[in-house]
């Protein structure tokens, strides 16, 4: 049983279970209140859930792409969450939750606000019923997507929130299958903003 | 296994107020990821992660360069703190976090961690102001002497130079005064930069200073002409004096004149430094107090130490330094400020708080 945790849009917790499924998820589709919210959704979907911290087997993480403020309260609550309740963390990547459950080939669209998206293009499921990327995560100006779609017409998603549940179970049958995890890094994909000083500015004419 | 719930992390204290608490505190306002603990007033342990090399290439601290070097820091700074106080995560009776004030997205990381670890462990959160935590310092000090009350409190670091007068550490704080521009740090690093210094500027300004003369040049000090003292008898500026520093340099500059470095950076620093204290002591003064309690990351500065320690001499105030260890910013002093409100018998902060960049310093818990 995982506790799952995505910031990556809103902030989603959610516990799962490899048979039952989604115990619960509890979202919150605000981008400006992740650092509100990240403690009690935790608690409360573990007592929704009725499982104690104990119980859990694991942390699932969404490690974006997303914006990054937000993104960070998400890793930072799991990766601490996993070290206090003595629990692996297991790194994702934010978009095979929304084409988790996909059968044909997506692209996978959310939101990196400065007038840009992040993408992933997805080819289906494969046997175990995991997404299979293609290509991305990506960042990319929205008129310029046509260029990392392919030839063929493809579904566009373009969710308001990231499930944490289905991250959860995306975790949950990687591990059951025994395939890699995401990299444990953050998906920034955009430097810190910032050119290094050029040197001291005149003040006087 | 047993479906054993843990204890809701904002329910009813479960720490009582009159046993000394093992509080882990975890501060992450500006650039350093600090994570400390406490026993009461006792320190056990107080472990640092700075990311201001990081910011040498930028020449100041940059918010977003900041908060990721946050994330990556916490997790083991909480791992070697635990270690460093020889105690297991699971004994911990609460968390204390910073909620403000600072740079917003480096407050998320420790709010959404201490959120996390609160749950995880089943204790209560403390959420606490980082201005009140500089104070909280001092009840961590070894010689055991209290700090007594009320005292006038000058923090200066490259985040904030304040003024306050603490009647009470966890329920009466009252801002005096603060910059209205550049923080005192902030000044010592871009004047470093105007002369060819590397960042942080505050040790290579000491060390250059060192040679110079503190009387050569008359820089401005800031906020300190009549007109200017009724509205800011207690504020600070600095972006006057950088810029006078700046155009000093260059008209030796434009005249083909060496600039003697020595001078500058020590005539800059007095100017710093005699406006910090002659504001403390006019404060401790207009409010009856002979008591000055220094913190922050400048305190570091030799000459703010030597300075403050003349003047308050000769004013007959009592002035108190926390080891410079607990002056820089740290997770210890927001611990030893959650363990004074646990002992003082405050509720926890619950949940639903988020940081505050702003944060008043009235709010000493948010
Ligand atoms: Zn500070």
């Amino acid at each position: 049983m995982l506790l799952a945790i995505d910031t990556s849009a809103g902030t989603s917790v959610a516990v799962v279970d490899r048979e039952a499924g989604i115990l619960v998820e509890l979202t919150e589709l605000d981008t400006r209140r992740h650092a509100e919210v990240i403690g009690t959704l935790i608690d409360r979907a573990l007592h929704e859930a009725g499982v104690g911290a104990r119980e859990l087997t694991a942390v699932a993480v969404g490690m974006g792409p997303g914006p990054f403020t937000g993104l960070r309260v998400g890793i930072a609550a799991a990766r601490v969450f996993a070290l206090g309740a003595g629990l692996p963390v297991l790194p994702g990547v934010s978009h095979d939750a929304i084409a988790y459950g996909q059968p044909d080939p997506v692209l996978v669209i959310t939101d990196a606000r400065r007038r840009e998206v992040y993408w992933s293009r997805y080819a289906g499921s494969d046997d175990a019923g995991l997404p299979v990327r293609a290509a991305g995560p990506g960042l990319i100006a929205p008129e310029l997507l046509d260029t990392v779609t392919g030839s063929a017409p493809i579904r566009r998603l373009e969710p308001e929130g990231v499930s944490a549940g289905a991250l959860g179970l995306v975790a949950e049958h990687l591990s059951a299958h025994r395939r890699a995890f995401a990299s444990d890094a953050a998906l920034y994909l955009r430097s810190p903003d910032v050119t290094p000083s050029a040197g001291p500015k005149r003040v006087t004419g | 296994m047993t479906a054993n719930l843990p204890p809701r992390a904002d329910g009813a204290a479960a720490t009582t107020p009159n046993r000394e608490p093992l509080v882990l505190g975890i501060e992450t306002s500006c650039d350093e990821t600090g994570v400390g603990i406490v026993r009461g007033s006792t320190l056990l342990a107080n472990v640092i992660s700075s990311s201001m090399e990081e910011h040498a290439r930028y020449g100041g601290v940059v918010p977003e360069v900041a908060a990721r070097a946050h994330l990556e820091a916490i997790v083991p700074a909480i791992s070697a703190a635990i270690a460093e106080a020889g105690i297991r995560l699971d004994e911990v009776d609460a968390i204390a976090v910073t909620s403000g004030p600072g740079l917003s997205g480096a407050l998320m990381v420790g709010v959404g961690a201490a959120k996390a670890l609160s749950v995880a462990l089943g204790v209560p959160l403390y959420a606490v102001n980082h201005l009140v935590g500089h104070v909280g310092a001092d009840v961590l000090r070894e010689d055991d002497s209290e700090i007594e009350l009320p005292t006038i409190a000058l923090l200066v670091s490259g985040g904030h130079t304040s003024l306050l007068l603490v009647r009470d550490l966890v329920s009466d704080v009252e801002l005096l005064g603060e910059t209205i521009d550049d923080a005192a740090g902030e000044a010592f690093d871009k004047v470093a930069r105007l002369l060819g210094l590397p960042y942080p500027g505050g040790p290579h300004i000491d060390r250059v200073a060192a040679d110079g003369d503190p009387t050569a040049i008359r820089f401005p000090r800031g906020l300190t002409q009549p007109k200017d003292l009724d509205r800011h008898r207690y504020d600070f500026s600095f972006s006057g004096l950088k810029t006078a520093v700046a155009r000093w340099v260059e008209q030796k500059q434009d005249a083909g004149e060496q600039v003697p470095l020595g001078d500058v950076a020590a005539s800059f620093r007095e100017a710093v430094v005699d406006v910090l204290l002659t504001k403390a002591i006019a404060a401790c003064r207009d409010h009856g107090i002979p008591r000055l309690l220094l913190g922050g990351g400048v305190v570091a500065n030799a000459r703010v130490r030597e300075l403050a320690a003349e003047r308050t001499a000769a004013a007959g105030i009592e002035l108190r330094i926390p080891p410079l260890s607990l002056c820089t910013d740290n997770g210890a002093m927001i611990a030893a400020l959650g363990a004074q409100l646990i002992m003082a018998g405050h509720a926890p902060s619950g949940l639903d708080f988020g940081a505050d960049s702003t944060l008043p310093v009235t709010v000493i818990q948010a």
